[in-house]
């Protein structure tokens, strides 16, 4: 499924600064029914969000009206545990278009960038800044900027530059994805598979 | 650059379709392993896109994470988890593929039943929407988890663009202590490695240690490679490794075999090969294993204390956050705590080996008043060993109950969820907050350690059961 494009993004940012969030804490496995890529945002975080009767849990971060945006700054080692692509749509679904880390999981990695969400990893040191950044200002605004790799602060013009690999950057600024690219190579699989030794 | 190869660079190497400078390589996929809960969105992709799935003679589907582990003959109650098994039926059928659903005889977690069935082979790249799949790397493949948009990928092209990770030799030497299982191995490399430490490596397994184990235990240990961060963990096939495959359904006959037994053989990795990272540990260093937080990595020996927060790797809040949800205390044993259930079960201790040990240990016991145990088989064909050897008697003999194949607790998709605030030391993967139901308090532990739990209703030492059998 192709996604939207993603160039530059300005945006406040939603601070967790907790580490090893993992993918059951992202979303847990009992959300995972549904067959259809539908309504993930609802179930976000469910467990840190919500009460067992629903009620909201006014102390966590996404219940607290004063943070918002299109940017979630997540503590090291973020996104570990299962494979559930469901863990990114969930976080594509409530919104945001860009995770920002010091550190994260594989799989949850690349589930990000094959559904159009960027992980952009940073130092511990700038991850730091950006905490403190949002602690001091909530709607302090980030920007990200693919083509340039780059993450800045605007509110103190604290620059970082992030790794991505070429393949993948032009993938996300087209809005493509791989399967594209492999139905285009259609011919060079088949030949291959002709002569397997399994 | 020395021709020297690591096994990993073997297999992958040669699977490689096309490579893309500073990108992913095109990797060629043998055996494709689909299950309900991961593959709806991938399928509707597909017929969305108005194409086909390419090879579905190497591609295998079967229901567990979603399935009832007791009366699995009357209709799935739960609405959601009856359409996806309904979904998955109908793709299957659809896309003509091989669909072992409940109550099919080879029904089974698809991490057990692939190498139950020769589905699993050495030198195969294998796939599957899950991060257990990590478990074939137990007969020298190349396995590991996908994401739906992966598995629409594979089911469309037979293919996947993986960037090559980084190489990561873990070697145990010397041999085992009593009541040292290959879990307990895995679990001490997780709290040595932290769950990060193999993040962007793909690890083989080398040593004593894991020659000396059976393929049951090198599933084991390979299962859990995800849980230290790596996409995934391999060990070297060995006469062992083609014993175990040899004559199952899938596994090649014939001349077939001949010719991938050519390819087995070339199956390790060359003297003097380069890893980006080796680590060594001694296994006499290794005792019973036991988690006390909520990842993996905070695992202890059975007879230790719990670390205080000024030991520890990583931010002191998260790791207080994670001892409160327990609710543990630094420095506190863990031996004597009281616990409400025990699961035996899973893709990581869910075989017929695992049964097999944890009925040594209640043999003669009771199972205690204040624990509710689940045992579930991996598969039919493990629930049918567990019976043909006689160990199902022994079991019941004991106050345990058999219940049928699947998921099941490991992450409480169905009914089996463990409630809010209790205590359950279970043979799985994950101990993370909810995890086995909303609210439900995890120590992860080999099959030996969830017997003793069993049978005492508190976390102890499976060796002290042991010793008394022997005195
Ligand atoms: S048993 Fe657990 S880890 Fe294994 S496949 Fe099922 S849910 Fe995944």
């Amino acid at each position: 499924m192709a996604y939207d494009k993603f160039n530059i993004l300005t945006s406040s940012a939603v601070p967790l600064p907790i580490e090893n969030v993992d993918t059951d804490q992202i979303i847990p496995a009992r959300f995972l029914k549904a067959t259809e890529r539908k309504g993930f945002g609802d179930n976000l975080f469910r467990d840190w969000r919500y009460n067992s009767d629903n009620s909201p849990k006014q102390d966590f971060v996404l219940n607290n009206p004063i943070y918002g945006g299109k940017i979630l700054v997540g503590g090291k080692n973020f996104g570990s545990g299962s494979s559930r692509e469901h863990a990114a749509w969930a976080v594509y679904d409530y919104g945001f278009r860009c995770v920002v880390s010091s550190f994260f999981a594989d799989i949850f990695r690349n589930n990000c960038l094959n559904i159009g969400v960027l992980p952009v990893q940073v130092s511990p040191e700038f991850l730091h800044k950006i905490f403190t950044a949002i602690e001091v200002d909530p709607k302090t605004q980030l920007k990200i900027d693919l083509p340039e790799q780059s993450v800045t602060i605007l509110a103190t013009g604290e620059k970082e530059s992030f790794e991505i690999n070429d393949y993948k950057k032009a993938n996300m600024t087209n809005g493509f994805d791989d399967i594209d690219y492999l139905l285009n190579i259609k011919d060079k699989i088949s030949e291959y598979a002709q002569d397997t030794p399994l | 650059m020395s021709s020297k190869k690591t096994l990993f660079d073997k297999v992958w190497d040669s699977h490689v379709v096309h490579h893309i400078d500073n990108g992913p390589d095109v990797l060629f996929i043998d055996r494709h392993m689909v299950h309900e809960v991961t593959s709806p969105v991938a399928f509707l992709g597909l017929k969305n896109r108005g194409i086909k799935v390419l090879h579905p003679e190497k591609t295998f589907a079967t229901a567990d994470h979603n399935t009832p582990t007791i009366n699995q003959h009357l209709p799935v109650e739960d609405p959601l988890s009856a359409n996806q098994l309904k979904a998955l039926e109908q793709n299957a059928e659809t896309y003509g593929i091989s669909y072992w659903g409940l109550g099919h005889e080879k029904n089974g977690i698809v991490h057990v039943v692939g190498p139950e069935y020769g589905i699993t082979q050495p030198g195969a790249t294998i796939v599957c929407g899950d991060s257990h799949t990590s478990t074939h790397g137990a007969f020298g493949a190349i396995a590991f988890g996908i994401g739906t948009s992966e598995v629409e990928m594979v089911l469309a092209t037979q293919c996947i663009m993986q960037a090559k990770p980084k190489s990561m030799r873990i070697n145990v030497e010397g041999s085992l202590n009593k009541g040292v299982t290959p879990k307990d191995v895995a679990l001490y490399i997780i709290s040595q490695l932290t769950t990060s430490g193999a993040t962007g490596y793909f690890v083989e397994y080398a040593g004593q240690a894991f020659r000396d184990m059976t393929m049951e235990g090198r599933m084991t240990v390979c299962n859990l490679s995800i849980e230290m961060g790596a996409r995934g963990g391999m060990i070297a096939p060995d006469e062992k490794t083609f014993a175990y495959v040899q004559g199952r359904e899938f596994s090649p006959k014939g001349e077939a075999l001949n010719k991938a037994m050519t390819y087995w053989e070339t199956l390790f990795t060359d003297e003097g090969a380069q890893f980006d990272k080796e680590i060594t540990f001694d296994a006499s260093n290794i005792e019973p294993m036991i988690t006390y937080g909520t990842n993996p990595g905070m695992g202890i020996g059975i007879s230790k204390s719990i670390p205080t927060a000024d030991v520890v790797e990583g931010g002191a809040a998260t790791y207080q956050k994670s001892l409160k949800y327990m609710d543990f205390h630094e420095g506190e044993n863990m031996i004597g705590k009281p616990i409400d259930f025990v699961f035996l079960g899973s893709c990581t201790n869910g075989r017929i080996e695992d049964f097999r040990a944890f009925t040594a240990i209640v043999k003669g016991r009771k199972k205690a008043d204040n624990v509710t145990a689940w045992l579930v088989p991996g598969s039919h064909k493990v629930e049918s060993a567990i019976k043909e050897e006689g160990l199902l008697d022994i079991l019941e003999e004991a106050g345990f109950t058999l219940r049928e194949p699947g998921c099941s607790a490991c992450l409480a998709m169905n009914d089996d969820k463990i409630p809010a605030g209790k205590y359950a030391v279970s043979t799985s993967n994950r101990n993370f907050e909810g995890r086995q139901g909303p609210g439900s308090r995890t120590l992860l532990a080999s099959p030996l350690v969830a017997a003793a739990a069993a049978v005492t209703g508190k976390v102890t030492d499976p060796r002290d059961l042991m010793e008394m059998e022997m005195a």
